[in-house]
């Protein structure tokens, strides 16, 4: 049986660049579902530390290097940039997520201005600073959202609404832009 | 007429733009209405229900006269009020509400008929006979009276909708409104200031006057350059704050695109959702017209637009102009325009005991008897202290003194409190939790008394916020009293009052409302229409109370007001629903096999947000029915292929996994072995079906479980509330899988030969087994299991691999005479199978109604267990599943009843919940419900669709009509 090849959610499409703003698939690596059994929160953290990271607290992350934890839920984080390590799966349920998801970057000025027209969520830097990742709606989907710098966010959305995600993100640069041409 | 040197206008851009097909020239910083008076156009649009012909009578968003269509391309906006409408070059508008043209306007006959057309005419003329109403009377009446009109295409223009998030919202940026963004901004507060005009200012930029010893004009620019400074600052603009809901949430409504011509991705508009900590109401207060006889002609204007369109747009609509007034406000209106140059023949006071002293005439105590001009006006006649006068006059400015701007107040049902010195009303104390008043909302009239209401409001919005206001010197300005006496309507004259311009109510209509017994404000408003127009009353709604409180003999408190709703001005639906037109209704789900579908000419269907092919036509295929019957057959005797990626996956994990399953499954899920897959029903707490579909064992403590498409959030959710809610401290974590792999069915009796071809052997696996297989370098997941009732197999692989197996498989099955299937295929294959979806487990059904009452094992408790015991749960006058066979075409949703029976819906006896027309049997089966329907096998039964006109009878049989004992799927 030769390999099968290989496809991402939103097939090699090329970067959209409007209102000085970058939208762009990113590959996110190996992702990693943590969910640690009842009162294993210490043999979790154990097992976590030859990779630096703890398992964060709601709305957080915990980061060394390439590899991130971040919240995306009750008794809940995605490990990604790197594999669970040994011992694990002792104490959490570890899912292999992978798959599951589709990863945009959003970065540029625009940024904050094009979530604001999706999302319902106060993303000033002192409600939603460098680092804090939340679950919310991006206009009718589910998204993991986290801040990655001042002007950077990435974003999670299962991978079949990916287009849709492109396309709505699309659409509010597309607009900002227009605004921006007013001026 | 321009006057030079006047005015906020760019002069150096001249624009044209065309209204009712003439093309006029304007400037940049021109309104519609500021334009067409500046060109001398006094006539603008016809009433609404008398089509009298009307000029602009304000300069601000409550214009109840001045709207007009506009119209760009596929765009044709009604309702556009003429004094917000900036002009640019090319702009087009139209009057409404006339025919065949606005001068000439045949409906104008209306106006004769007025007698006729009283207040609550409709309720007492169109009552009979009743079936007139729908077909005859509400046709005509909405032909003849109206405001603007559709343009009945689609509104594909780009709108938005947004959220906005900070510290203090400050609405409206007249002396107050800056007065109080400048000192939250200073003290570090992130601050919104919106406005609904064009420029930051209010009332400043209309009335002249100085700020702080420099011209108020220079004041507002020094005040926004260094707001425009501020980090913390936001500054919107054409934003006019349209709601208050709770938790300091405010609607907003920016005009984002319509002052410019439209521009591709350019929105028009944009719906705001905007949540502030605390508030600043600024929004000023609106001039009130005076009611006098025929005070509705072209040329009879606010005072305080005429200082707009003298200050702001450098216009004077009049060559001989005269103002009346109740207050001191027309006053400061002559003087401005006599030092303009502008001729003032005269100033009518309604007060007896008022100054005479100005370089015009003073009438005091003046009553206007009456005005003539019908296309504009030309004269007015009067009695004043010392007789009667008739003074021509173009142009007419009043001011029957201010009403606050408290609507925003009253959005969380406050009620405003009347106050006679000021003869209006403000706002009740606290009415808007975190929102403070300031300013004229406050009946704080005087520039001075603005600012340092603005100033004290944002001190103590910043006092809650923890932020201390850094100490400043308040600019002086004028503090002028107001000096009111309260003149609600002209006594003893004949001729209409108009009151509400817009709906074309009169002092009249509001009397006779009282005389016929409509006392109460909200009777009154509703019998005469009063305030139910586009402008909500803005202009009206004192002033109607007022003469009822005075027809009623009552106080005007005690009389009250009617309720104000947001939205504040008018708000197109297509700005609230931005995004939502088309496609952007709801997310669309895409399969790894859609493009591969697609190629093949497969119709998608909608299935959930899914997009599933419906059937892939063969060249020579005419009707779905061929292809599908093609696919059927395909299956039953070589091998097809479909994705089934849309099911929902679950993992589950944990020591209590098991036990867990137990609970939320019927049957028992423990004893499974490790490898093996096995069918599971789940219920609702009450005791009805919630959904089907597969679990795997993949090790000791992990399963996978598979939902059908339709209830995969459902089922995730179900299993959520049960874990939280029942067993929060079992050992069981489990988080949805469904987008990670890509899934397919391969099925038919060729089915284990095609995976040979791509496995290292032929898969060794029985019925309802899992095990993990390589496909080159990736491993899948391989399942024994069907759904067609043949040998069957899912095989999943991680979803990034999916176009490429699915792809694999199709030539494989190809080659041995097989290919895809699509949802009719599959749909065929399962109701052949007797196999039920969602549409025998509909909600209203239970394990015993379809004949799975024996899955709900006796050896343990699982969620609605117990509700499924209830009396009536059971029994044989429960519908119960069962096949029906058919020799005609029979349709789902159809009703069953015996042979004989009268067809009625004490007689019916069960439905139809799926059909299909079986190639394999040669017959048209279907699966539906009838009571005691397992005992009655054999007979035969009646099928009734009245809305489809189909009447046959059909036999009754068991629902599995295809190979009943499983041979085929477990060969």
């Amino acid at each position: 049986m030769p390999e099968l090849i290989a496809k991402s959610a939103l097939g090699g499409l090329p970067p959209l660049r409007l209102a000085a703003t970058e939208l762009a698939e990113i590959d996110l690596g190996q992702i990693t579902s943590i969910a640690p059994f009842p009162a294993a929160e210490k043999q979790v953290n154990a097992a976590l530390k030859p990779l630096g990271l703890t398992f964060p607290a709601p709305n957080g992350q915990s980061a060394k290097g390439d590899a991130r934890l971040i919240w995306t839920g009750r008794e809940q984080a995605f490990l990604i940039g790197a594999a669970a390590p040994d011992g694990l799966a002792d104490h959490a349920a570890l899912t292999d997520q992978t798959d599951g998801w589709a990863a945009l970057s959003l970065t540029g000025p625009a940024a904050v201005d094009a979530l604001a027209r999706l999302i319902p969520l106060d993303l000033r830097e002192t409600a939603f600073p460098v680092g804090r990742v939340t679950r919310a709606a991006l206009g009718h989907m589910s998204m993991i959202l986290s801040r990655i710098a001042a002007d950077s966010f990435q974003i999670m959305v299962f991978r079949s609404m990916a287009r849709t995600a492109w396309h709505e993100i699309g659409d509010a640069l597309d607009h900002l832009a227009a605004r921006a041409s007013l001026r | 007429m321009r006057i030079d040197g006047k005015g906020l206008i760019d002069r150096s851009q001249p624009l044209r733009f065309t209204f009712e097909g003439k093309e006029y020239g304007g400037f940049k910083g021109d309104t519609l209405a500021s334009a067409l008076l500046a060109n001398g156009v006094k006539l603008v649009g016809r009433s609404f229900k008398y089509h009298r012909p009307r000029g602009v009578l304000t300069a601000g968003s409550e214009e109840p006269n001045a709207m007009v269509e506009v119209l760009e391309g596929n765009q044709q906006t009604p309702n556009t009020r003429a004094t917000v409408q900036e002009i640019y070059d090319g702009l087009t508008a139209r009057s409404q509400n006339r025919f065949p043209s606005l001068a000439f306007d045949l409906l104008g006959v209306n106006d004769l008929f007025a007698p006729f057309l009283s207040a609550g005419f409709y309720y007492k003329t169109f009552m009979w006979p009743r079936a007139f109403w729908e077909r005859v009377y509400e046709p005509l009446i909405r032909r003849a009276a109206g405001l603007g009109s559709l343009s009945r295409q689609h509104d594909e223009a780009a709108y938005e909708k947004a959220y906005a998030f900070c510290d203090l919202l400050v609405i409206g940026s007249g002396p107050a409104g800056l007065m109080a963004a400048l000192t939250a901004a200073r003290a570090g507060a992130d601050v919104i200031l919106a406005d609904e005009d064009a420029r930051f200012g209010g009332r400043l930029l209309s009335d002249g006057g100085r700020v702080g010893g420099q011209p108020a004009l220079d004041w507002v620019d020094a005040t926004l350059g260094e707001l425009r400074a501020l980090p913390n600052v936001r500054l919107m603009s054409r934003t006019t704050v349209t709601g208050v809901y709770d938790d300091g949430t405010y609607s907003a409504l920016e005009r984002v695109g319509l002052h410019v011509a439209p521009r591709p991705d350019l929105p028009r508009e944009c719906f705001w959702r905007i949540v502030a900590k605390r508030s600043v109401l600024a929004a000023g207060a609106l001039e009130r017209p005076l009611a006098f006889s025929d005070n509705d002609r072209p040329g009879i204007m606010l005072a305080s637009a005429l200082r707009s369109y003298l200050n702001r747009y450098g216009v004077v609509p009049g060559e001989r102009i005269t103002l009346i007034a109740n207050n001191d406000c027309a006053r400061d209106t002559a003087r401005q325009l006599m030092a303009a140059g502008a001729r003032v023949v005269a100033i009518l006071d309604t007060r007896d005991n008022a100054s005479a002293v100005e370089d015009c005439p003073v009438y005091l105590g003046a009553r206007i008897t009456g005005t003539a001009g019908r296309m504009g006006l030309k004269s007015i006649t009067l009695t004043h202290k010392g007789g009667t006068a008739v003074i021509e006059t173009d142009c007419l400015a009043m001011s029957g003194g201010w009403n606050p701007t408290v609507h925003m107040t009253c959005h969380l049902n406050g009620r405003p409190v009347w106050r006679d010195d000021i003869a209006a009303f403000v706002p009740a104390d606290n009415a808007v939790p975190g929102m403070i008043p300031a300013g004229a909302v406050m009946g704080r009239f005087s520039t001075k008394a603005a600012l340092a209401d603005g100033h004290r409001a944002a001190v103590e919005a910043l006092s809650a916020l923890g932020l201390t206001a850094p100490v400043a010197e308040l600019p002086s300005a004028e503090d002028a009293p107001y000096a009111i006496e309260a003149f609600w309507q002209t006594p003893d004259v004949d001729g209409r009052q108009w009151l509400d311009f817009a709906n074309d109510v009169t002092t009249k209509d509001v009397k006779l409302a009282a005389q016929e017994n409509f006392r109460s404000v909200e009777h009154m408003k509703r019998y005469t229409t009063q305030g139910m127009a586009p402008d909500q009353g803005k202009n009206s709604n004192v002033a109607a109370l007022a003469v009822l409180a005075d027809v009623t003999g009552r106080a005007i408190p005690e009389t009250g007001t009617t309720t104000f709703r947001p939205p504040f001005v008018p708000t197109s639906i297509a700005a609230m629903g931005a995004g939502g037109r088309g496609a952007g209704f709801a997310p669309q789900r895409f399969l790894t096999s859609d493009q591969a579908s697609r190629d093949r000419n497969a119709p998608m269907i909608e299935a959930g947000l899914w997009y599933r092919p419906s059937y892939f036509p063969k060249p020579g295929e005419k009707t779905w029915k061929e292809s599908c019957d093609r696919e059927v057959a395909m299956v039953r005797n070589a091998v097809g292929v479909a994705d089934v990626s849309t099911l929902g996956k679950i993992d589950i994990q944990g020591r209590d996994a098991a036990r867990f399953l137990d609970l939320v499954y019927t049957n028992t899920f423990s004893t499974l072995p490790i490898g093996r897959v096995r069918y599971g029903l789940m219920l609702r707490e009450d005791g009805l079906v919630l959904d089907d579909g597969t679990t795997a064992r993949l090790g000791e403590n992990h399963y996978l479980m598979t939902t059908t498409t339709a209830a995969a959030g459902l089922v995730m959710r179900h299993l959520d509330f049960v874990h939280q809610a029942f067993c929060a401290d079992w050992d069981v974590r489990f988080i949805s899988v469904t987008e990670g792999w890509a899934q397919f069915a391969v099925a038919g009796p060729r089915a284990r030969a095609l995976l040979a071809t791509m496995l290292d052997r032929a898969p060794d696996l029985p019925f309802m087994g899992v095990t993990d297989v390589r496909l080159g370098g990736v491993t899948a997941r391989l399942f024994r299991i069907s759904f067609s009732g043949e040998e069957g197999y899912e095989i999943a692989v991680p979803t990034r691999y999916g176009e490429a197996l699915f792809r694999d498989l199709l030539a494989r099955a190809e080659t041995l005479g097989g290919g895809p299937y699509g949802m009719e295929a599959l749909n065929v294959l399962r109701i052949e199978k007797g196999f039920i979806t969602h549409a025998e487990i509909h909600g209203r059904t239970t394990a015993y109604d379809i004949g799975m009452e024996k899955m709900v094992s006796a050896k343990k408790d699982c969620i609605g267990k117990a509700a499924a015991a209830r009396p009536g749960m059971i029994g044989p006058e429960r519908q119960q599943l069962v096949g029906l066979k058919a020799a005609g075409p029979i349709t789902a949703g159809a009703h069953l009843f015996r042979e004989g029976d009268r067809v009625h819906r004490e007689t019916d006896q069960g439905y139809v919940t799926s059909v299909c027309w079986s190639q394999t049997l040669n017959t048209w089966l279907g699966l539906g419900f009838l009571e005691n329907g397992r005992a009655r096998h054999g007979e035969r039964i009646r099928l009734v669709d009245h809305l489809r006109k189909i009447d046959v009878v059909c036999e009754v049989t068991d629902p599995v009509f295809f190979d009943k004992e499983g041979a085929k799927l477990r060969a």
